[in-house]
């Protein structure tokens, strides 16, 4: 970590609107972490997933254009964005323009070409390779103890593995180490790269109740306090649509929904509002407010096997 | 079940249409059903998805574009990903979907006026603008009640901005639909 971590920074559209929380609290952590963020001069928008199910050349020259402009920034290692969806977005881009056929189509519809000469990843596996758990562990400066959370990845940040190429496909533990280096606990989640229901929220909303539903009675079941995601629209339909999924499949979760930046931040000594929490739907407080009794009975539990064991 | 005579409707053209267009050899797949045991989507299907593969072996092309699965569909990358024989599933489906949507197709109206509303405001702005979306979206299909239950939770967080974040030069954007319709035109 001796070298200076400096990368070109795509923030994408739902940071400037429904998860102001995750781009506030990216930048606030990459700061504090010595990761400095370029951002992209003018980027736009990188066709998200509407795009590519209307056709693979008009979404890698939306994503192409953002490629484009990210390469001409001078002493940046990487693009990172926060954004699975954008992330997919620009690294199929990225590698489907490996065909020389395919790269002319696209940048016959862009004003200048994409050379393809920067590896694009998420602001998480920047965090977890450039920084690591062990470099996060010792800037803890209040440690989330007792804090149980379900790490939920979301489908496309690590799947298909031959594009995504970072951690496993099927059991992912890069943000379960990170939140464990900040005192927290992964419970047990199976449906770590499930879909939530992507963006069916507004054409078919059944679709999200079902499958979000599905991702908070899991977690809800392993024992988990809360839900600690990487994905804009997966914290959006866990969250804002909690209610609607309580509505249709008669339960009563209160769960909240963390993005993990917002975690790292608050043990890095930042403040709820500087994390965005208050952006939140359902509010954490509470349970945020119960940890230091939770770690106090943890360390007396702990305790008082040990004292035990010393008296027999 | 349904029974298809082969040798009257095999279009051998469509197959190898998919097949170029999504750099796939469909014949490859042989019906474990991995692909559809792992999909999120079944229960919305009309045609799960190992049997989307086995028309498309068939050369059916009509009962292909004209399904609801090919528009409900998430790209979850599922299939692909535990694909025995390394098909890329999600891609096929995805190909699927462009040529349903080249041929008039749109059995789900719902979804296909979502993703037309998404690009068109990126097309006006250069990004994604949320409430200007959800606007057009209502406009589109006249489903009026779209979310209003959410307004009053999201609208005091100051999250959505009632004008868009347009980028500098949204020319440049539109230039990008327009050059790619010329393209589509060829
Ligand atoms: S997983 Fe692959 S081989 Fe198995 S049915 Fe699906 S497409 Fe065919
Ligand atoms: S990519 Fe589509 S077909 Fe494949 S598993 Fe996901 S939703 Fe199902």
């Amino acid at each position: 970590m001796s070298q200076k971590l400096r990368y070109a920074y795509y923030p994408g559209c739902s940071g400037q609107g429904t998860s102001k929380e995750y781009e506030q609290s990216t930048r606030a952590v990459c700061e504090a972490l010595g990761m400095e963020l370029v951002d992209i001069p003018d980027w736009s928008c990188c066709g998200s997933s509407p795009a590519h199910t209307v056709d693979h050349r008009l979404s890698s020259a939306l994503s192409g254009r953002n490629l484009a402009l990210a390469e001409r920034l001078e002493g940046v290692s990487a693009i990172l964005t926060p954004c699975p969806s954008c992330l997919t977005n620009l690294k199929v881009s990225a590698h489907k323009m490996k065909d020389p056929e395919f790269a002319a189509e696209v940048n016959a519809l862009l004003d200048f070409p994409v050379r393809n000469t920067l590896p694009v990843k998420s602001i998480l596996q920047a965090i977890y390779e450039d920084v690591g758990p062990d470099a996060l562990r010792p800037k803890a400066v209040r440690l989330l103890t007792g804090l149980k959370l379900a790490p939920y990845y979301g489908c496309i940040m690590n799947r298909p593995p031959h594009i995504m190429e970072f951690d496993d496909h099927e059991n992912p533990i890069a943000m379960d180490q990170l939140m464990e280096a900040i005192g927290a606990e992964a419970v047990t989640f199976p449906l770590k790269v499930e879909c939530c229901g992507a963006s069916f929220g507004v054409a078919r909303r059944d679709i999200v109740q079902k499958l979000s539903g599905k991702l908070l009675d899991t977690a809800a079941s392993n024992g988990a306090d809360a839900v600690v995601t990487a994905c804009p629209l997966c914290q959006m339909n866990l969250d804002l649509r909690q209610d609607q999924i309580n509505v249709a499949n008669n339960t009563s979760h209160n769960m909240p929904v963390f993005y993990y930046t917002q975690l790292i931040g608050l043990a890095l000594g930042m403040t709820p509002s500087q994390v965005g929490l208050e952006k939140l739907e359902v509010s954490p407080m509470a349970l945020l407010e119960s940890l230091p009794a939770r770690a106090e009975a943890q360390a007396q539990a702990a305790k008082k096997p040990a004292s035990k064991g010393a008296q027999s | 079940m349904n029974v298809i005579a082969l040798s009257h409707s095999q279009d051998r053209d469509f197959i190898a249409q998919v097949e170029k267009e999504s750099g796939q050899n469909v014949s490859l797949c042989y019906q474990c059903g991995n692909c559809t045991a792992g999909c999120p989507y079944t229960f919305v299907y009309d045609i799960p998805v190992h049997q989307m593969m086995r028309l498309l072996q068939a050369g059916q092309k009509e009962a292909l574009l004209s399904c609801r699965s090919v528009w409900l569909c998430a790209t979850c990358q599922s299939c692909t990903t535990r694909c025995p024989n390394n098909i890329d599933v999600a891609h096929i489906v995805d190909v699927l979907r462009h040529m349903a949507r080249r041929e008039g197709y749109s059995t789900e109206y719902g979804v296909k006026s979502f993703v037309d509303s998404f690009l068109e405001s990126v097309e006006k702005n250069g990004r994604a603008f949320e409430m200007g979306l959800l606007l057009r979206f209502i406009g589109k299909t006249g489903r009026f009640w779209t979310d209003v239950d959410l307004a009053p939770k999201i609208l005091p967080k100051g999250k959505l901005s009632p004008l868009p974040h347009k980028v500098k030069n949204p020319e440049a954007i539109a230039k990008i639909f327009e050059r790619f319709r010329q393209e589509c035109q060829k």
